[in-house]
């Protein structure tokens, strides 16, 4: 039998191969991100300096740093990536059917991903936009230990209802893209067991929910609280 | 039971279709789907009018002949059946029926309900078969020991007929549920072993050029299946391919 493959670059599997394992990486950016921002959730002139500390350190330090470049190049992957499966999918079925139960064997979820992972792109531009820019390129203050100002910017964002409510829209969003993709990039990978996969699901999909549901504690409280005013 | 039907009509390949309607009246509840159709059409002829082209062959659930997208459903409503053994009883009178064509650009409409699935026939002639000593000294299949549970999981495997409802009910037309199947079958047996890795690759390259969309592990297909084939032939696949793609000569 002579072989005819493209191997993993190029074919359906590779392809998928690739979101699988930048969505996963991102998935665990997430963890490391949501970590960072509980800090805000200490209020007050001890809480700025830490946080700004954190800010700090998160911006220069090289490991941070080094990784910081591989979460871009697994966003940029994953977007491009799924952005050529999105459209070889739509190619494969050029007429449509006039009716179609989708909902009768598939979640929403699952069935919405590319949608899903389009409102989650637009968020990143604008939540990039709001703190990574101005961090890096725009005229912060400096607190009282001369670090950049980031918690004054962030938790003053977070003061506006509009604001707020758009990042819990988001955040809403991106908890459905998880739930779906999280717990199926393994099978993806090939992992599929009696003993193993049922857990797999449930864990994944309970971090799906439960790493949104942190980010949007610390919105709401953010909002709520208003520690910018209070400082 | 009188039934209204909306009816996929299209002339040839090239040609533009749309939904027809055709009322009906005097269909019994025994009837199976396509015995209803076979009713359908004797009364269109009495009407000079041409009948409905649809695909069938064994009518007993075995051959992978019969296809149809039914009120939104690859092969009707239930689960676990083809289309000629869903029975008229799943319906009742006075419905409307929507009866449209498998879509996917890989199964290109012949007539009205009749889809070209040779694409399936051309993934299988990519590896689908095993090399067998036939010059006089075959080997019994059963000198070979193969363990009771692999037997079973090949066995699962092999009972996919080929139908292309997983292709049809997938929202990318991936014919990966399928693909995994005729590769599982043999993977998991040690007469499949030698040819492993070529077949894997060149199923999955077919399938490709076939134009068959990609998995998004929604899981429809599985449910939509009529022979239950499990998800856990693509996740083999998956590996296999993986495994065979860092590990081939090529």
């Amino acid at each position: 039998m002579a072989t005819t493959s493209k191997g993993l670059f190029g074919s359906s599997l590779a392809r998928k191969y690739w979101m699988a394992v930048s969505g996963l990486f991102l998935c665990s950016f997430l963890v490391g991100h949501l970590l960072g921002n509980l800090q805000l959730f200490v209020s007050g002139e001890e809480g700025k300096l830490a946080f700004n500390e954190y800010g700090h350190f998160m911006t220069t330090f090289p490991v941070v740093k080094i990784l910081s470049y591989v979460t871009y190049g697994a966003i940029f992957l994953h977007t491009v990536d799924g952005i050529m499966l999105a459209l070889q999918n739509r190619a494969a079925r050029p007429v449509g059917y006039v009716k179609e139960k989708q909902s009768a064997n598939a979640s929403w979820a699952s069935r919405k991903m590319a949608l899903l992972g389009t409102l989650t792109l637009f968020f990143i531009v604008v939540h990039m936009k709001s703190f990574w820019y101005e961090m890096h390129y725009g005229a912060l203050g400096l607190d009282a230990n001369g670090n950049k100002d980031l918690w004054t910017l962030t938790v003053t964002a977070f003061e506006q209802w509009w604001y707020a409510a758009f990042y819990v829209v988001a955040i809403t969003g991106l908890a459905f893209h998880l739930s779906h993709g999280a717990q199926s990039a393994f099978q993806t990978l090939g992992v599929n067991h009696p003993r193993y996969t049922p857990i797999i699901k449930k864990t994944m999909t309970a971090l799906a929910w439960l790493i949104p549901a942190g980010f949007v504690a610390v919105a709401v409280f953010l909002y709520v609280v208003q520690p910018g005013q209070n400082l | 039971m009188d039934l209204t039907l909306k009816i996929w009509r299209q002339n040839g390949p090239q040609e533009k279709g749309e939904m027809k309607t055709y009322p009906i009246s005097g269909v019994e509840e025994d009837m199976s789907f396509l015995e209803m159709l076979d009713y359908l059409n004797d009364q269109l002829i009495n009407e000079g009018i041409e009948p409905v082209v649809f695909d069938h062959d064994c009518r007993e659930g075995i051959c992978g002949m019969c296809s149809l997208f039914i009120n939104g459903e690859a092969h009707g409503p239930g689960r676990k059946v083809t289309t000629c053994q869903l029975h008229m009883r799943e319906f009742k009178s006075g419905d409307t029926i929507y009866i449209e064509p498998f879509r996917a650009k890989a199964f290109p409409i012949i007539k009205d309900l009749m889809v070209d699935r040779s694409s399936f026939d051309r993934i299988q002639r990519a590896g689908g078969y095993i090399s067998v000593n036939t010059s006089g000294n075959t080997i019994d299949a059963n000198a070979i020991p193969v363990p009771k549970q692999n037997a079973d999981k090949a066995f699962d495997a092999a009972t996919c007929i080929g139908c292309g409802a997983c292709v049809a009910t997938c929202k990318n037309s991936s014919a990966m549920l399928f693909a995994s199947a005729k590769i599982s079958q043999f993977s998991l047996l040690p007469q499949g072993q030698p040819e492993a890795k070529e077949r894997v690759l060149n199923m999955v390259h077919q399938m490709d050029l076939e134009g068959f969309g990609n998995c998004t592990n929604t899981g429809a297909c599985e449910v939509e299946c009529p022979k239950g084939i499990s998800l856990e032939n693509i996740a083999r696949m998956n590996r296999d391919y993986l495994f065979a793609s860092l590990s081939s000569n090529k």
